[in-house]
């Protein structure tokens, strides 16, 4: 079969489209988004300004213009934040049935539905993400994942089989800048339904759909102090993974940053959940549907400019096809729209910061140095904002710093493999385990890799898949504990029993 | 050590334990005939055999002075390289055992239980030995073999209780399976050396892990005669491994290997833990730390066994695929 369809040779000629592929702008239109000047941070309930009296400014990355001024935490805010959480615990969460809890989150849920459409068009406004993204995915995910958890709330006594489950107390969450909202929802959510309350750091560069809802707390009445939203950057978050008021924190971000904290609350019988970076192997067979494989591994390594953890940011192909597979992606690369994230017609948007448009650069020049070749389509970039080309390495050796770590970019890096135990070799010779992808028409392939492949997410034959009901995190030094599903709960909860 | 040498010194100035037995047998004989007997030497268990320490180093143990077989004894003392060299045979054992059946695995665990009864009275003279009394000895046993029993039964069935069907939004089958973590190394509890040994590794080679554990130091003789167990309950070498040594010496270790992916430690001392966990951050290994367990606790069928220790034993992988024609 595999000998039959990979006949096929490398055809050097190709449809040349021209400006065939040149869309009409189609933009979102912005005029129901009205943010305010300037966002306080949210503590019990109210919004109040910083004791530190220092504000940052947080931009579109697309344009380099000024969105909105933000309060930035110091200690004694996050302090602030973490007593109200903590009397929000003691005096109304943890009184309350399951049955409660879950109508607040459903309330949640709902409100988040009804003003989608505003929460998608600031989340590309404040991350660079395309529009489309953030409407079909970001959004309808994050309101997902409080309808999903709200309905635990109650059945709690069902998740853990003979045993019981107790809240926690304060959760101090710390979440990243590449799916500012949809993070949120996955620490808020579970959080809540676990009888938990909470104290949430937004990223810094990414701090408005968060405020957002933190608004919604407001209008569907949340108890004040359940959730607190205080923004900063790293000193905030660190001052909250450190303040001793709090029983839990989850961060989600880089690897580094998170050993860091699991370094900090040795002996402090805090509880911890990480969800960390990832250098993912996609796994292309040569008895593959080429075709579809080609749109897994542009999803899964342009989906968000790449800034995607769990992206699939190793192409292991079989050698016997990997002329065909990466002639076909840069056909399909040629095809990508680059530009303005409000276009709807958008594939790939703005990257989303100046220092990751920086980190991204070192990257690729280290690739090209290390003397893998470097190839990207011609995209007509925008002339202000940060934007990067899409753009594969093949000829990479493993042991090339963009085979083996995070760039957290639309790059992807090409290795091929002959047998698939070296697959599974190449795969798996990572400090990292987040996801890993398998592309073949053979069923019993397809699992024999996805039980060795060792990583928290398997996607055979798709990939950047995510849903409220299954559990996502990963092995080694990608990170600890799962998010989502029925596992997920464990991260909340005191099991006892 | 005093008692010991009171109650028999042979003409060559042995002191064994046995010989006592020999001679009032012989009394009415008054003649003193001693049937030397052969002491065993105590030996570590790695990769299913027994060893001594690489360092040539021992450390010595008295038994209980109550005890007929209060002799001492040389223990080797386990080294930093004896523990790298534990690790990497469990490495190299842990995707074979995880391969097997998960009801290859139960029948394993129930063998052991099955060679744990054969040899409760063994147990119970070792226990009495390290300074037990009859009775807690024979508690411990029993409390031992049924938590082999109840692991054993386990093994087949933790997959169908911590896995789910996922019914994600989407044409999709998706489903979360758990898996094993790979090596733990495990600081076992001093007290109770036999249960507190069983209780902490059976639910991580339940699992499909493999282990190198640091038997009490207060009880090694225990330690290692459950190793004899081990060895002839059809556990694979490599999949229990286990050392004598000082714990303070030997845990500050664990997280020096990358290749320790998890750990669980008992101890009374807090600062030794606090050590691991913090040493735990650069590989995010899983930690799980214990300090100062009761013994009411290991005794406790609710809190001392359960699904809890197999979710400690596992990562979850999810795994989609499109549904589609």
């Amino acid at each position: 079969m595999s000998d039959i369809t990979r006949r096929e040779q490398t055809n050097e000629l190709a449809l040349q489209f021209g400006n065939a592929w040149n869309y009409a702008p189609s933009r979102e239109g912005t005029e129901q988004v009205s943010l305010k000047p300037r966002y306080e941070l949210f503590i019990d309930g109210a919004w109040t300004a910083p004791k530190s009296n220092r504000y940052f400014a947080t931009i579109n990355p697309a344009t380099e213009e000024t969105l909105a001024e933000v309060a930035e935490a110091n200690e004694e805010d996050v302090a602030r934040a973490v007593t109200g959480a903590r009397a929000a615990y003691d005096n109304v969460w943890r009184k309350l049935s399951g049955k409660e809890r879950a109508k607040y989150i459903y309330r949640i849920a709902r409100a988040l539905q009804e003003k989608a459409r505003e929460f998608a068009i600031v989340e590309t406004l404040d991350g660079g993400k395309p529009i489309k993204e953030s409407r079909d995915i970001d959004v309808p995910l994050a309101a997902a994942h409080f309808f999903y958890h709200a309905g635990w709330a109650d059945k709690l006594h069902y998740a853990f089989q003979g045993r019981e489950a107790r809240p926690l107390g304060v959760a101090g969450q710390i979440i990243p800048w590449n799916f500012p909202l949809l993070m949120a929802a996955w620490k808020i959510a579970p959080a809540l339904a676990c009888g938990n309350t909470v104290v949430l750091k937004p990223a810094e560069t990414t701090p408005l759909t968060a405020l957002m809802l933190a608004q919604i707390f407001q209008e569907i009445e949340l108890p004040p102090g359940v959730v607190n939203i205080v923004t900063g950057a790293g000193a905030t978050g660190a001052a909250l993974a450190a303040h001793p008021g709090i029983d839990k924190v989850a961060f989600t971000g880089s690897t580094a940053v998170g050993k860091r904290i699991q370094q900090a609350l040795a002996g402090s019988k805090k509880r911890l959940t990480l969800e960390l970076g990832g250098k993912a192997a996609n796994v292309v067979f040569a008895d593959a549907p080429i075709d579809q494989a080609v749109e897994g591994i542009v999803n899964g390594i342009f989906f968000n400019q790449g800034h995607v953890c769990c992206a699939g940011s190793r192409l292991l192909v079989e050698e016997s096809v990997h002329d065909i597979v990466v002639r076909k992606l840069q056909d399909r690369m040629r095809t990508l729209r680059v530009g303005d994230p409000l276009d709807k017609n958008t594939d790939v948007g703005a990257i989303n910061s100046k220092m990751q448009l920086g980190k991204i650069h070192e990257m690729v020049a280290a690739g090209e140095e290390e003397g893998a070749t470097r190839w990207s389509a011609t995209y007509d970039l925008p002339s202000k904002g940060f934007f990067f080309p899409p753009t594969i390495f093949t000829g990479a050796a493993q042991s090339c710093r963009i085979a083996r770590e995070e760039i957290f970019g639309p790059v992807l890096t090409v290795l091929t493999f002959r047998t698939p135990d070296e697959a599974i070799e190449k795969a798996n010779n990572t400090m990292y385990g987040l996801s890993a992808g398998v592309w073949t028409d053979k069923g019993s392939k397809s699992f024999y890799m996805a039980q060795r492949l060792e990583a928290g997410v398997v996607w055979a034959n798709t990939f950047n898949k995510f849903d409220a009901t299954s559990p996502f995190g990963g092995f080694k030094e990608s990170g600890l504990g799962r998010e989502g599903g029925r596992q997920g709960l464990a991260a909340y909860s005191e099991v006892v029993g | 050590m005093k008692k010991t040498q009171e109650k028999q010194v042979n003409p060559a100035g042995f002191v064994r334990g046995g010989a006592e037995i020999v001679k009032a047998e012989r009394a009415e004989e008054n003649v003193v005939t001693h049937r030397l007997s052969i002491p065993k030497a105590w030996k570590m268990y790695v990769g299913g055999a027994f060893v001594r320490s690489e360092s040539g180093r021992y450390f010595q143990v008295v038994g209980a002075t109550e005890s007929a077989d209060a002799t001492t004894t040389n223990i080797p003392l386990a080294s930093r390289k004896d523990f790298r060299d534990a690790m990497g045979v469990a490495q190299a054992a842990q995707p074979k055992w995880a391969a097997r059946t998960a009801y290859n695995r139960g029948q394993i665990l129930y063998r052991l239980a099955e060679i744990l009864e054969a040899r409760s009275e063994e147990f119970v003279r070792s226990l009495v030995r390290g300074g037990a009394t009859e009775a807690e000895a024979a508690l411990e046993v029993a409390a031992a073999i049924d938590r082999s029993v109840y692991y054993a039964g386990f093994a087949d069935k933790l997959g169908a209780l911590l896995a789910s069907s996922n019914p994600v939004a989407g044409p999709h089958f998706a489903f979360t399976v758990p898996e094993p973590i790979g090596v733990f190394a495990v600081l076992a509890p001093q007290k109770l050396p036999l249960l507190g040994l069983v209780t902490t590794i059976l639910p991580l080679v339940c699992a499909g892990n493999t282990v190198v554990a640091i038997g009490s130091d207060l009880d090694p003789r225990t330690v290692i005669t459950f190793c004899e167990a081990l060895a002839t309950s059809d556990f694979p070498g490599g999949v229990i491994n286990v050392l004598t040594g000082r714990a303070k010496e030997l845990a500050p270790w664990f997280v020096k290997h990358r290749e320790v992916r998890a750990i669980e430690a008992y101890s009374d001392d807090a600062a030794l833990l606090t050590e691991l966990e913090r040493g735990s951050a650069d590989a995010v290994r899983r930690t799980k730390t214990h300090h100062a367990v009761a013994r009411e606790w290991f005794f406790d069928d609710r809190r001392g066994q359960g699904l809890g220790f197999l979710e400690r034993a596992v990562e979850h992988k999810s795994i989609w695929h499109p549904v589609g024609l």
